[in-house]
């Protein structure tokens, strides 16, 4: 009798770890799949490469022959985004127009010899350097290059920094 | 009883959503405003506009401000559809925002209604992406530059916010998949999501044996819905549409210039549903502003239902008499401090001249952020000693004085802010600078 009960309870046991054991399985791959779905469904919505076009980043934009940029000068490149900098002492940048605060399109005032933020008044001098705040940090630059005194800039990346200095001025 | 069962057999599905027989304490009009109702309301409103501005709106760069001025010059009555979405989306945050109110001051969200605080919070998240979304769709100057200065608020988040970002414009700028992005969002997945959370908040108020009411109040009769309740709901629903199309006649939506990603114009600002965030940009380090605050809010709305409370208080305006007085006084400092930081802050208060050489993450962000938190606690603790209050009603004041404090932000955003996001008079702004409400 007493084996008997035993052997039973034993069998019950292993029946009920089994079915635990496939529920955890079951359990587990949901988790499994659910963890995959998400992958997918972000990996989905993650943007496209676009084709580069006029009116979008992502390409090499020849903007002229050096001599065409007046010393202290500031050239607006709409289709690239970016104005072409040609500094006192004849260097040159390539500061993008989005402001570092929120994203509003700094116009450059001639006359103040700066770049005024419509937005919330950030404002910046020649370099993209902060001269008050909101802003967090210098306007962003794209790289310069300078190919038979041809001045082009490569839109594809733009650069965060967190100062002016003068490794980030191109010379002919 | 038998024979009202019988009559009321098909309607098993719409008891689950709305009670057979009310307490006549329940009825009374103070005791919820309406505001759930006219909310509801609202959702179909939008739902029928919505899907009539469907047949005509076409969601790419190059045809949607298209699309819209043809809506609002050819289409018959075009006009005023596309008002009536657009103030009826705004109407919604308004009367949403005011029902979690009622449904905090009258501590309608702990205990067996614990759980529907929280698809109520959803259903706000939904309304606010709904609204959000939208904004963009006409593609005029208001709508690009507001979703551009909203999703560069992204940048802030640390770590995943810049990714964030990316996935919602779908690119590095607002454009094409942009405007896709949002379409999806704000006629297919928010719909959706409503429609599955708002049955679900309704049932949970069934369960819950119907709206909040106080303790003392158990014995109060009840009376059929049939017509008690339902005629009070017709009449505020029909006062709900009626102020609509009444707001709608008197008031267009507003219609800028094609947008035009080379021209921000001056001053730019987000909708006015965020203007009170966009208002904390001006005094705190974006971090704190976009991230830190907003997280602690949420934080904090969502944790709300674990209050303990000292004594039964729910359906009780405001916890008691002793908390309606401290709410007063709390309100009135709020409405003096707040005004007072904003001007001090424009125009005296400078921490990162006063102590130079910080870093401006800890002048404009960390210092501030504690000294707030040290004046919070300092106010709860004497509010709660000169009133001889309760916990809750403690919490409560400093509740009414943070939620004050950002109403006075949010008013500031959109109607004290000019050229330049300078501090300026109403009367002194045009239309164009006050635009976020236009």
């Amino acid at each position: 009798m007493i084996m008997a009960k035993d052997q039973k309870e034993k069998s019950g046991q292993t029946l009920e770890s089994r079915r635990g054991f496939l529920k955890k399985l079951w359990i587990g791959l949901g988790f499994v799949a659910l963890i995959e779905m998400a992958g997918l469904i972000v990996a989905y919505l993650r943007p496209k490469k676009q084709k580069p076009d006029a009116e979008t980043l992502g390409r090499i934009i020849t903007a002229g022959p050096a001599d065409d940029f007046e010393k202290g000068s500031v050239t607006a490149f709409r289709r690239g985004q970016f104005y072409l900098i040609r500094l006192d002492d004849g260097g040159f940048m390539a500061l993008s127009r989005k402001c570092t605060h929120l994203g509003c399109t700094v116009p450059w005032v001639a006359s103040e010899k700066k770049f005024i933020c419509p937005c919330h008044s950030s404002v910046f001098d020649i370099n993209g350097a902060v001269l008050q705040s909101p802003a967090p940090r210098p306007l962003d630059v794209f790289a310069v290059m300078i190919e038979n005194s041809i001045i082009k800039v490569d839109t594809n990346k733009k650069t965060k920094r967190s100062g002016f200095d003068k490794s980030q001025v191109v010379y002919l | 009883m038998t024979s009202v069962h019988a009559k009321n057999k098909n309607k098993g599905f719409i008891y689950h959503l709305h009670p057979p027989r009310v307490s006549q304490n329940a009825l009374k009009y103070t005791h919820t405003w309406g505001l759930g109702g006219s909310a509801l309301v609202l959702v179909l409103m939008q739902i029928v506009t919505g899907v009539l501005l469907l047949f005509v709106y076409s969601p790419t760069p190059e045809a949607a401000y298209l699309s819209i001025t043809v809506l609002q010059q050819d289409v018959l009555f075009g006009r005023l559809v596309r008002n009536l979405h657009h103030w009826g989306g705004n109407f919604l945050i308004f009367v949403i925002f005011f029902h979690m109110l009622r449904v905090f001051f009258t501590g309608a969200y702990n205990g067996k209604r614990k759980a529907n605080w929280w698809i109520g919070l959803g259903l706000f998240l939904c309304v606010l992406i709904s609204n959000f979304t939208g904004y963009l769709l006409p593609l005029d100057q208001l709508s690009y530059w507001a979703i551009t200065i909203c999703t560069n608020m992204f940048e802030y988040i640390p770590y995943i916010g810049t990714m964030i970002q990316k996935i919602i414009i779908g690119g590095a700028e607002i454009g094409k998949a942009t405007l896709s992005n949002f379409f999806a969002i704000h006629v297919a997945l928010v719909p959706m999501c409503l429609a599955i959370l708002m049955p679900f908040h309704f049932w949970q108020v069934r369960k819950a044996k119907g709206v909040i009411s106080p303790a003392d109040t158990k014995g109060v009769q009840k009376v059929p819905s049939v017509p008690h309740l339902v005629t009070r709901e017709a009449a505020m629903a029909l006062a709900v549409i009626a102020a609509l199309f009444l707001f709608s006649v008197l008031f267009n939506a507003p219609l800028e210039d094609k947008a035009n990603p080379g021209l921000s114009p001056n001053p730019t600002k987000a909708p006015w549903y965020f203007s009170g965030l966009q208002e904390l940009l001006q005094h705190f380090h974006p971090s704190i502003a976009v991230f830190v605050i907003p997280f602690l809010i949420v934080l904090g709305l969502i944790c709300l239902p674990y209050l303990k409370f000292e004594k039964a208080t729910g359906g009780i305006w405001f916890l008691s008499e002793n908390g309606r007085r401290m709410g007063v006084v709390s309100a009135t400092i709020a409405l003096v401090f707040a005004p007072m930081m904003i001007v001090l802050d424009e125009y005296v208060l400078n921490i990162s001249r006063l102590l130079p050489g910080l870093p401006t993450v800890l002048a404009n962000g960390l210092i501030p952020v504690v000294l707030t938190m040290i004046f919070l606690i300092g106010f709860y603790q004497s509010m709660k000693r000169k009133y001889a209050a309760s916990a809750e009603e403690g919490i409560q004041a400093v509740f009414i004085f943070l939620l004050v404090s950002f109403v006075v932000l949010t008013i500031t955003g959109i109607w004290f802010r000019g050229l330049g996001m300078a501090l300026a008079w109403p009367w002194d702004l045009t239309v164009n600078q006050i635009n976020s409400i236009k």
